[in-house]
């Protein structure tokens, strides 16, 4: 394996949430949405991976398991929800859901 | 060198999820991304995870969209639906705040001494010694958070007569 | 003898707090017999306590309790007496039992008979309280309360807002006066030290040189009181309108009792007066300002209680001018047969009213000589006194001992002596012109009702006292009866021209003044019994009526006062509706309502706002932890 620096699996990591939180912010689309906040705990495990790897210890990893259980959990919910709310409102678009202004 | 080339088309893929018309696309550019972060990962000297990033991230997670965008049965109209929403001038606000975002980590980041990642292998055996020691705890708490998601995921996804009306009843 | 002086207006005072309690509950008899008895035993009281005074007529003070004592300022309940307050005293609750009287039969069918001799009995206290009281501070508690019965009085019909309007006008004018008396009391408090009457006029001749500021000052704005509670020039307009009461209260409260507080107050100050010379002139000035004025109004009112009104004005303008050159016996000379004849005046007219169906036109009236002899016999009687027709009448003597001191006073007196006398031939003629069209002529609206003893006997004994009264003081060409002022001497200075012996000049004003006031008679006569053409065809041309109507408004200060000081207080009320200050409080609120509308706006319910708020502030978050 070929010494990677440490900075630049960071500077990925970030760009990657840099663009997911684009994503979050500028999509309608519930579902790209949701995709876009995949992308940022993707992101974040690449963050825990690099830092494990620079220490070369398995702590890394772990963290990146812990994540990926959270993110699957989270998509699952979260689409089980996205499929209720495309029944109420007949549409997936995300300002739909704003009955609860003020 | 491998790792600049996954890292470029990580990213690349990872734009075209956020600007593309079609979901199934974004799908697809988005299972791209994962794969190229995996190999990212086993650049990195892990490749427990990058095996895990292809077996769950890229291939449960993104199957589950799929499943989902089925249902749906969205078509021609949403292309059309997401081309009337993506205006121009919606990518500012957003763009604006990620760059200033990734200024931040970037001075964070700069700030700090250039260290060279060692790029020890670490064996997937290290990672089981890791879980069923010091982080035993995590990983209850990981499998009991699946399980309250399993439960709630197949709450929500009940569509019987008796959740409808519980809904209808709602509404008054 | 002496200890019954607190009972006085005690008595009054009671049979308010009995009537106010039971508020109408009582049986007529009862509330008559308390209302009118309690006034009667007043003048009971008030002629034994003279009778003793003038036995042995030394003044005294009797101070019931102490009032308030914070440190400086002690006014107690007290009362004084000496000859000033005690004719003042047994004037006042004379004709008001009289009227009392008069009332109980004149207001029997009225539903708000009981309110009718509370509010009465609550006067004649007050006006007790306000003759009598020892100090400045008890005299304004006197002063503020017939002020205060006035405006109840005025609107005793309260259920048309006409006669609330006139009762709030009453108020509302003399409230000016009552505040310029209010600034003076403060003045000579602070700079003299007590509001004891008697201290105050010693303190005010040893420390206050004549014709400095601070007594100008203080006289000046119990002047403006006076002004305002005896309604003369520029506070005058509120008199006639207060015609809207019942015929016993202008006779009581605006003729014969209140209305001449003023007068009290400035004989009672009389030593302040001295000592601002600039405010005593103008006190005579203003004086005959007013009984011009108010003369020439009279001339052409139509409504006969206001002919009576401006009438009153009119002779209260004599006793200021009095006031004003210094003869201050003779005002309170004036004082007494006024109140004798302007009160037989309102009850006879109140006769006339009310047996016409409460008809006030006089030129609806007409022949009521025959109907009406007791009225007709009373009326003819006061007019004569007011008229001042020579030596049968006190009028006579009163106005008369007036002229003369004005004639002898400094440089105005010519002057002043000239409008008296042009006051006294529109006295007469107004007067009569209202004898000869309600009395004589044909006869146009048949009386109905009868008028018991309760009306005429009042009605009597003020016709005596009309004719009689004048008899205490006689000039010396004439007889030489010198008794009234020489009873006044004890308490008022002599006046600066005292009425000498045979002096031809004297005997020449009293025949001017005699012959002026028949001349009056005389010329009502020809114009409203005779009625020639050319005088009917003058009357109609367009100057005259013109001036007819300037006159008869009042010489259009009623119009001026609601041009120059009514709208522009409207005006500042209305723009100052939303009251600027409170704005400011208000204006914290909405400001704060502003803020929530505003914040609510960020409650849009859309989920990539939220999270673009996230966002924000965690890179604000970052920003903080990696920058500082």
């Amino acid at each position: 394996m070929s010494v990677v620096l440490m900075q630049h699996a960071l500077l990925l990591a970030m760009v990657l949430f840099a663009l997911g939180t684009i994503g979050v912010l500028m999509r309608r689309n519930l579902i790209v949405m949701l995709m876009s906040i995949e992308i940022m705990l993707n992101a974040a495990g690449l963050a825990f991976i690099a830092a494990g790897s620079r220490w070369g210890q398995a702590d890394g990893q772990v963290m990146f398991i812990l994540i990926l259980a959270l993110a699957a959990a989270e998509v699952a919910v979260g689409l089980a929800l996205i499929l209720r709310l495309y029944q109420r409102l007949g549409t997936l678009d995300a300002d739909a859901a704003n009955q609860m202004r003020g | 060198m491998a790792f600049y080339i996954a890292a470029a088309v990580a990213v690349l893929a990872t734009a075209l999820v956020i600007i593309n018309l079609n979901v199934v696309h974004a799908l697809l550019c988005l299972v791209t991304s994962f794969l190229a972060v995996a190999i990212v990962f086993y650049v990195l000297g892990a490749p427990f995870a990058a095996a895990l990033e292809v077996i769950v991230y890229a291939g449960a997670i993104m199957v589950l969209f799929v499943f989902v965008l089925i249902m749906l049965n969205t078509g021609g109209a949403a292309i059309q639906q997401e081309r009337h929403w993506l205006t121009r001038w919606i990518w500012v606000g957003p763009i604006g705040f990620s760059a200033i975002l990734l200024g931040e980590f970037v001075y964070l980041l700069w700030r700090v001494p250039v260290t060279a990642a060692s790029g020890a292998l670490v064996q997937p055996r290290q990672v089981g010694a890791l879980l069923f020691g010091p982080y035993l705890l995590g990983v209850e708490l990981a499998s009991m958070l699946l399980l309250a998601g399993l439960v709630g995921a197949y709450h929500l996804g009940r569509t019987d007569r008796k959740g409808a009306n519980e809904h209808g009843g709602k509404k008054q | 003898m002496l200890s019954p002086l607190a009972f006085i207006p005690a008595f009054p005072l009671l049979g308010f707090a009995i009537l106010f309690v039971t508020a109408g509950l009582l049986p007529k008899r009862c509330i008559t017999t308390i209302g009118v008895g309690s006034v009667g035993i007043a003048a009971i009281l008030a002629l034994i306590v003279m009778v003793a005074f003038l036995g042995a007529p030394k003044p005294y003070t009797e101070v019931v309790w102490t009032w308030i004592a914070v440190s400086g300022l002690t006014p107690h309940v007290g009362f004084y007496l000496d000859a000033l307050s005690g004719l003042m005293m047994l004037v006042v609750a004379f004709v008001s039992f009289l009227i009392h009287l008069y009332s109980a039969e004149f207001m029997s069918t009225d539903e708000g008979y009981s309110r009718y001799f509370a509010y009465m009995n609550l006067f004649v206290a007050s006006m007790l309280v306000l003759v009598l009281a020892d100090n400045l501070l008890f005299l304004y508690l006197g002063w503020e309360g017939v002020g205060l019965c006035s405006y109840l009085l005025i609107g005793f019909w309260y259920r048309d807002p006409a006669n609330g309007l006139a009762a709030r006008k009453a108020f509302v004018v003399t409230r000016v006066g009552d505040t310029a008396m209010a600034i003076g009391l403060f003045v000579l408090f602070t700079n003299l030290g007590t509001l004891d009457i008697q201290p105050l006029m010693q303190h005010a001749v040893a420390h206050w040189p004549v014709g400095s500021t601070l007594p100008i000052v203080a006289a000046a704005l119990l002047l403006g009181g006076a002004l305002g509670k005896s309604a003369q020039l520029p506070l005058q307009t509120w008199l006639p309108d207060a015609m809207a009461g019942p015929t016993p209260v202008s006779a009581l409260i605006h003729a014969a009792t209140m209305v001449t507080a003023g007068v009290y107050l400035i004989a009672r100050m009389h030593v302040l007066y001295g000592l601002a010379p600039p405010v005593q002139t103008a006190v005579a000035v203003i004086g005959a300002l007013t009984l011009l004025l108010a003369g020439f109004s009279a001339l052409n009112q139509t409504d006969l209680k206001r002919i009576l009104a401006y009438s009153t004005i009119s002779q209260i303008g004599y006793m200021f001018l009095a006031l004003g050159v210094g003869a201050w016996s003779a005002a309170i000379f004036h004082f007494m047969t006024h109140a004798f004849f302007k009160a037989l005046l309102f009850l006879s007219a109140g006769v006339v009213v009310q047996r016409l169906g409460e008809e006030h036109d006089i030129f609806k009236m007409g022949g009521l000589r025959g109907r009406l002899p007791l009225a007709f016999w009373t009326f003819l009687i006061g007019s004569i006194s007011l008229a001042a027709l020579p030596l049968i009448d006190a009028g006579f003597y009163s106005k008369d001992l007036i002229l003369w001191e004005a004639w002898s006073d400094g440089t105005l007196g010519p002057w002043l002596w000239a409008a008296g006398l042009i006051g006294a031939l529109l006295t007469a003629i107004y007067i009569f012109r209202a004898v000869f069209v309600v009395f004589f002529g044909p006869l146009k609206l048949e009386p109905t009702g009868l008028t018991g003893l309760r009306i005429a006997i009042p009605l009597v004994v003020l016709s005596i006292l009309a004719l009689v009264a004048g008899f205490v003081e006689i000039p010396p060409y004439l007889g030489n009866v010198p008794a009234f002022s020489q009873f006044m001497q004890s308490s008022l200075p002599a006046p600066p021209a005292p009425v000498s012996a045979g002096s031809i000049l004297e005997l020449m004003l009293s025949a001017s003044a005699a012959v002026v006031a028949v001349l009056g008679v005389g010329i009502a006569y020809i114009a409203f019994r005779r009625r020639p053409a050319f005088l009917e065809a003058l009357v109609r041309s367009p100057a005259c009526l013109a001036l007819q109507h300037f006159w008869e408004t009042g010489w259009g200060l009623d119009w001026l006062y609601d041009r120059a000081v009514v709208r522009p207080f409207l005006w500042v009320a209305r723009i100052d509706q939303g009251d600027v200050i409170d704005r400011f409080y208000s204006g914290l609120a909405s400001l704060s309502q502003a803020a929530y509308r505003q914040l609510s706006e960020s409650e849009t319910g859309r989920v990539r706002r939220y999270a673009t708020g996230i966002t924000a502030g965690s890179i604000v978050l970052i920003a903080i932890l990696v920058f500082a």
